[in-house]
């Protein structure tokens, strides 16, 4: 196991310095400036500001000089936030986004699962339906429109949750919801189909001819079992939730990180693209490696031991 | 300044508020509710409210509070907030002492200010202010250690060695400013500017306190708690250029502390329009950002709480003449004259904006109290008769039947639509005329127009100064704003002049100027103005005395009175 770890670490090195490389690279063939009213400016003037960033430099010095800090954990500093390090943003940024992204994974897997199973035990009835209708809409719906009919009705009209802002419990509600609308959909759709293919197996059939209550094959026998794609499915779900939604934080003002990642690629602010991407790019090998793990947790079969099967 | 059609999301807004407004159905236009102009004194029966505490949402963060750095319109409206120059503009766009003891006093040629400053001018830490801190924070900004973005561009070619200084071969000490005594400066101009009153009260020409600057170091201005402040405000709470929530209290060192009514102002970033609206409904703000979707303002059409207001910002169709088909004046002119900007107006914009058949905008640029606009004529109003018949002659001219042109225009929703409206208006008017439009990104617009890689590019100009120059200027041959190959002798001579000899002249001055626009216009069709674009924002009725301004600060909070409902 420490050694299966120790490996999946150094591939993870290994993928986050190519994504760092290619975001670099990548990112400078976007044409335009990183300053406003740049074309105003005259040569001499330019040349003042651009040699103060190092951008004068030629693209492949500027590559081993970002690489050299990186390294030392130093991510450089914003263009559009004067003088503000990129470490300091993201880490004040991280927080709401992680926060409702977590909330909403949450919620939504919850949520999802429970209605997936359900769907399966009845399947075909009522049941089955209003959960698979709501399923479909979650996903083909955005998240916006959600959003957008939450904020009326439930805190303009109703008046019973803040409209917008992020200053305490409440005010996640309302963004949680319409968040989690896309794991829900998915979590249910994914359980469903998982566990009616589990419910149809010959261990099943088994565990009923054993005399196993109903509950007892449901949740320890096909639950545990249904749960496996949908771990694979939720895992990367996670960390596009938690690095935070552009719609939803716009709408419901939250300070997160999904806004500023957008902003920051049309304003051509480089180091908190590429400071965003690596973080991005950190969580997501992160989570894929917890899922692996979770895999030999939920599965025994899956377990992994040096090549050897236990 | 160059705007953006900052609004990403329009898209789904707008879906969204068809689902909203369908209930709401504002019919008549409320024109320019200009009443709301602070200067309502006479009303008896106004009341303050108990709570002079003001709730307001921005559309962005503070990206610099650094009076030096700044170039932002934000940055620059709370800077006017919690600091002062030398003058700010009245809630009537005239120019009013700030920290100067009066109107500056003029050599013969004018090209030396004297200006007194006030005595009891303080910073918020007990200091002066003086002659000294305005020396400092302008060399600081023309410095090229400091790498100022607006510093050179607002200095160079109008304070004295400003240029010279950039360029390495002039001494900071040598700028074109002193001071004579702790209360008296004077400035150096490389010539007479006729705007340099109003040109004064940009947030660049603000003074630093040298001492406090001078300790902070690199975190001045990085917080709150960095910062000190000699304007009708003081900022209580701020985290920085990330920070999406600010509050500004009344500054009790100000020395006309004694007119600011309000004692508090909470500010909030909200980055949606319709959202930003929905906080309003539900009374969580008074004042919201500028909305610009017609589907969330005609929510608020008609009604007393939609503040609407023409800005002076142009938006033209540019055209590139390095294509040999817009070298054609006739081909040109077609084109300018093609479009229904009314119909772009009403039907498409939606949002107050006006159809422009003039190049500099109405209500922005005043001399003897009269309106540039109200004394020069107007160009290439709609004629698609008139359109079609040049079209042909120009094709003929040219020996073709097809003109094929790239339309360069931007990625919002917004523009998409407009864009593909005066598409459709052209290739319906022009026979044989066929557009490719290409949506791109602002920045990559911008980069685009550098590299004259278009053949129309819809664009617009937001004032640098009050002067209708900073329209004319951008059209001379060669000139660093043209970017479309544009040039006429006749024209460069006019704005010459007008910048040397006619500059102690106003009347000619302004005469040479609206000549020179109708060169550009009527005579060559150089460009193709469309539309100025008008504000909208929601602010609440018991809000009085919120201010608007035309360039620099945006709005001034500190003539607002909360009144009782």
């Amino acid at each position: 196991m420490a050694k299966y770890l120790l490996q999946r670490v150094l591939y993870m090195l290994i993928t986050l310095f190519i994504v760092a490389s290619v975001t670099f690279f990548l990112m400078k063939l976007i044409p335009g400036s990183p300053f406003n009213n740049f074309e105003k400016l005259t040569e001499v003037q330019r040349n003042i500001l651009l040699d103060k960033y190092n951008l004068n430099d030629p693209v492949p010095v500027q590559y081993l000089h970002y690489m050299e800090n990186m390294v030392k954990g130093d991510l450089g500093i914003s263009f559009q936030f004067d003088n503000t390090p990129v470490t300091t943003l993201l880490s004040n940024r991280i927080g709401p986004s992680a926060t409702l992204g977590f909330e909403a994974m949450l919620f939504g897997s919850i949520i999802g699962i429970f209605l997936g199973v359900i769907a399966a035990l009845k399947q075909n009835t009522w049941v089955d339906y209003g959960s698979t209708f709501l399923a479909v809409v979650g996903k083909s719906v955005p998240s916006f429109i959600f959003a957008g009919l939450l904020q009326y009705y439930v805190a303009v009209k109703w008046g019973w949750l803040p409209v917008m802002f992020w200053r305490g419990p409440e005010y996640t509600i309302l963004p949680t919801i319409a968040l989690a609308m896309f794991p829900i959909s998915i979590a249910a759709r994914f359980m469903r189909t998982e566990m009616i293919e589990v419910l149809g197996s010959d261990y099943i059939t088994l565990a009923k001819a054993k005399g196993a209550s109903f509950w007892q094959i449901s949740i320890k026998h096909a639950l545990r079992n249904a749960l496996i794609p949908v771990v694979t499915v939720l895992g990367p779900l996670a960390v596009s939730l938690m690095t935070g939604s552009l719609v939803i934080e716009r709408i419901f003002s939250i300070p997160g990180l999904g806004e500023q990642f957008v902003k920051s690629i049309s304003v051509n602010d480089y180091p908190v693209i590429m400071g965003t991407n690596i973080l991005f790019a950190v969580l997501f090998v992160v989570i894929i490696l917890v899922v692996d793990i979770l895999y030999g947790i939920i599965d025994p079969r899956i377990r992994i031991s040096g090549g050897k099967t236990k | 300044m160059k705007k953006s059609k900052l609004s990403l999301l329009l898209v789904l807004s707008l879906v969204l508020s068809m689902f909203l407004a369908a209930c709401s159905g504002g019919k008549d236009t409320s024109k320019d509710t200009g009443k709301d102009k602070g200067t309502d004194k006479g009303a008896a029966t106004e009341q303050l409210a108990d709570s002079q505490e003001l709730n307001v949402l921005e559309s962005a963060e503070i990206p610099s509070l650094d009076s030096v750095m700044n170039q932002d319109v934000l940055g620059g409206t709370i800077l006017g907030a919690i600091n002062e120059g030398l003058y700010r503009l009245d809630p009537d766009q005239k120019v009013i002492p700030g920290v100067a003891d009066g109107m500056p006093t003029y050599n013969d040629d004018k090209t030396v200010l004297t200006i007194k400053l006030k005595k009891e001018a303080k910073w918020s830490n007990g200091d002066p202010v003086t002659a000294d801190d305005f020396v400092f924070a302008w060399q600081r900004a023309i410095d090229p250690k400091t790498a100022s973005p607006y510093g050179p561009y607002f200095m160079m070619g109008k304070i004295k060695n400003a240029t010279e200084i950039t360029e390495g071969k002039a001494k900071l000490e040598d700028l074109g400013i002193k001071a004579i005594d702790p209360n008296t400066l004077e400035i150096t101009l490389t010539g007479p500017i006729p705007y340099i009153e109003s040109y004064l009260t940009f947030s660049l020409f603000y003074p630093q306190n040298k001492k406090f600057v001078t300790e902070k170091g690199a975190d001045f201005a990085k917080d709150a708690a960095n910062l000190v402040y000699n304007g009708p405000f003081k900022m209580t709470k701020w985290d920085g250029p990330t920070a999406t929530e600010w509050t500004v209290e009344k500054n009790d060192t100000y020395w006309n502390a004694k007119d600011v009514t309000l004692t508090k102002i909470n500010f909030n970033v909200s980055k949606d329009g319709q959202a930003s609206a929905n906080a309003f409904t539900a009374g969580e703000t008074d004042i919201t950002p500028k909305l610009s979707q017609a589907a969330i303002l005609s929510q608020f059409e008609g009604t007393k709480d939609l503040l609407r207001y023409q800005e002076p910002s142009i938006w033209w169709l540019k055209m590139n003449e390095k294509i040999p088909a817009l070298k054609n004046k006739n081909i040109r002119k077609a084109i300018a004259l093609s479009v229904d900007k009314k119909a772009l107006v009403d039907d498409v914009l939606a949002n107050g904006s006006i159809a422009a058949d003039f190049l500099v905008p109405k209500g922005f640029a005043f001399l003897d109290n009269k309106d540039f606009r109200d004394t020069a004529g107007t160009y290439l109003k709609t004629n698609k008769e008139e359109a079609k018949k040049l079209w042909e002659q120009g094709l003929k001219e040219l020996g073709v039947k097809e003109v094929s042109l790239v339309y360069v225009g931007q990625d919002t929703e917004a523009a998409k639509t407009t864009d593909a409206f005066i598409k459709d208006q052209l290739e319906k008017n022009l026979p044989g005329l066929k557009l490719t439009i290409e949506s791109v990104p602002f920045k990559i617009r911008i980069a685009r127009e550098d590299k004259e890689d278009y053949g129309l590019l819809m664009g617009g100009w937001g004032p640098d100064y009050a002067d209708p120059m900073t329209y004319m200027d951008l059209w001379v041959t060669g000139g660093g704003q043209n970017h479309m190959d544009y040039g006429n002798p006749e024209f460069d001579k006019l704005i010459n002049s007008a910048n040397k000899e006619l500059a102690l002249k106003p009347q000619d001055r302004w005469k040479a100027l609206q000549d020179a626009e109708k060169i550009l216009l009527e005579d060559d069709a150089a460009i193709a103005p469309l539309y100025q674009r008008s504000s909208n924002l929601l602010v609440n009725q018991k809000v009085k005395g919120f201010a608007h301004h035309a360039f620099g600060a945006e709005y001034s909070y500190q003539w607002i009175k909360i009144l009782k409902k």
